[in-house]
């Protein structure tokens, strides 16, 4: 009953926030709407007992990924003037788009289910489990990604590294690179 | 029950006897219930005494007398800011963001207080002993840092935005270290729950406790993780996002009234559970110093902790000049990543020398050496000598 009430709560929440950052017409705005619903999923997690995705989600999302949008913004365009439209001018092709992702992810969704939905005790999922999981079984993917974001980093400092050489190697061959 | 006993335990033991006068399906709640007040009327009332104790100790630092007029030798000081930061006129700025102005310093002092959840004050206190519980608090550190952004963008004042980014970046930077330095601490307890951390360092070797600062890794992870938890909490030396001279304010320049006393609170907050969460991690949470000293209540050595680290943080923000922005990431990306990644590998190696003098001297030996040879390498780029103004002099 108080489960059932929580989760219509958290889901209304997460759902208005996307929809803000959606219809929204300030950028900033719609970048704290999406947070929203970073936090409403991680609320989900929590609901579930899984307590390691939750707040790694809240951690990943909350504290890196909306901050990266926020100063993108920023970065990017003029900070705050209202001066985007609501609607682009596709958006009939966009709905269909939309309309047809959601068709493929809810049918796949409802394949996938068990013809018996457990009903059980839920698994235990510790921390601990997982750091065992994530150390032992799926080393190799967690090493590819190590490596992945590695070489994102290290591609990051070397674009933005100021190039000290450029000057001579121009007068070298007449500034034609 | 002995007297020490009923001591250690006395606020327990005043929740259950509470929550005794309630039919038995409240008393979860009713207990839960009484534990948020306990947080939300110590940790408020430990700031209210911080900002005197601040005053005093910058006073005499600073060869002068602090606040002196309220109350007897000015203690009364926190009641007479609380009341005029209440009676102030509450100003919104005409062109700000009035919606997001008005949910930053809420959002900022809520996530602070649910970090002190899971932060254990004494032997079986803590709000929620949780699994993940140091990643808990993490998570909701990292998010304080949005409401910062959302304070210093909604104000549209350049010298919040530029504060707000300033502190942004300081914490993003600065949070990598910091949680890479409180992994050692994971590492040797195998679990991320703040109970059983504490309670891993609770034995005693002779009269020593087996607190994680007192071996190699542990001091090196403990003297990192301070850096970093200074950094994160905006205090002195790394104040650069409310750098007075050059911001008036930081991000909460636009600010007035009782929102103005929430952000303060806020950050005063974060210093004190990033504080309480330094001495969870390294310095034994509620353990006593010594064994024979194990009759005083666990909660009051927490306490004499915590106190000592606003006296250390007191006596720093008195002492240290502040850094310049290159300075703050030249240190976080270039001293303390690679300290605390090594740190990591010492920590390692320490499990699985064993028992014995030998691993004393090897993992000494290896952040000394890394210590000194990082920091002569870093140091040679420095042009440390008379700095020259371009349109001053």
């Amino acid at each position: 009953m108080i489960v059932g009430i929580a989760f219509l709560l958290i889901a209304a929440l997460t759902i208005a926030g996307a929809v803000a950052a959606a219809v929204l017409r300030n950028l900033v705005h719609c970048a704290l709407s999406l947070t929203v619903t970073f936090a409403g999923l991680a609320l989900l997690y929590l609901q579930l007992d899984a307590q390691f995705a939750g707040f790694a989600q809240i951690l990943v999302y909350i504290g890196a990924v909306a901050i990266l949008v926020v100063f993108a913004i920023l970065l990017t365009r003029g900070a705050g003037i209202p001066e985007y439209r609501g609607f682009s001018s596709g958006w009939l092709l966009g709905l269909v788009i939309a309309a047809a992702t959601f068709a493929l992810l809810a049918w796949a969704v409802i394949k996938s289910l068990p013809a018996q939905v457990a009903t059980g005790a839920a698994p235990a999922a510790t921390v601990q489990s997982i750091g065992a999981a994530l150390m032992s079984s799926y080393v190799l993917p967690l090493e590819i990604v190590a490596v992945l974001l590695t070489v994102a980093l290290i591609g990051a400092v070397i674009v933005a590294m100021p190039e000290s050489t450029t000057p001579q190697s121009k007068a070298e061959d007449g500034g034609g690179r | 029950m002995s007297l020490t006993a009923k001591l250690d335990q006395i606020f327990v033991l005043l929740q259950h006897w509470i929550s005794g006068f309630f039919p038995l399906w409240l008393q979860p709640a009713v207990g839960t219930i009484l534990a948020v007040i306990a947080i939300v009327a110590t940790f408020p009332g430990i700031f209210a005494v911080t900002t005197v104790l601040e005053r005093k100790g910058l006073g005499r630092m600073q060869n002068r007398l602090g606040p002196n007029r309220v109350g007897p030798l000015g203690l009364l000081q926190p009641v007479a800011d609380g009341i005029k930061s209440l009676t102030k006129e509450d100003i919104v700025p005409a062109s700000a963001d009035a919606v997001v102005h008005f949910l930053a310093p809420v959002v900022l002092v809520a996530a602070i207080f649910l970090g002190f959840a899971v932060l254990p004050v004494g032997r079986n206190m803590v709000l929620m002993n949780m699994d993940a519980g140091l990643l808990f608090f993490f998570a909701i550190g990292a998010s304080t840092e949005l409401s910062i952004f959302m304070a210093g963008w909604s104000s549209r004042n350049k010298y919040s935005l530029l504060g707000a980014m300033r502190a942004v970046a300081q914490m993003i930077s600065y949070e990598v270290p910091l949680l890479l330095s409180s992994v050692v601490a994971v590492m040797m307890t195998g679990s991320l729950s703040t109970v059983k951390i504490v309670e891993a360092q609770s034995g005693f070797t002779g009269i020593f406790p087996h607190w994680y600062v007192f071996t190699p890794w542990g001091f090196a992870g403990f003297v990192l993780f301070v850096i970093a938890a200074l950094a994160e909490t905006n205090r002195s030396p790394f104040d650069l996002p409310e750098g007075e001279s050059e911001l008036v304010a930081g991000y909460f320049t636009e600010y007035s009234g009782f929102k103005f006393a929430l952000f303060f609170l806020g950050e005063y907050l974060g210093m004190l559970s990033i504080a309480g969460f330094g001495i969870t991690l390294f310095l034994g949470g509620w353990g006593a110093p010594f064994s024979f000293l194990g009759f005083v209540p666990s909660w009051g050595w927490f306490f004499v902790k915590l106190f000592g680290a606003i006296a250390f943080f007191i006596w720093l923000r008195g002492t240290l000049p502040r850094l310049r922005q290159d300075q703050l990431m030249n240190f976080a990306w270039k001293f303390m990543l690679p300290m605390t990644l090594l740190n990591l590998l010492v920590a390692g190696a320490w499990r699985f020398l064993g028992e014995g003098w030998s691993r004393w001297v090897v993992c000494s030996a290896v952040l000394l050496l890394a210590y000194v040879l990082l920091g002569r390498v870093l140091m040679r780029k420095q042009n440390l000598g008379p700095r020259s103004y371009r349109y001053a002099d």
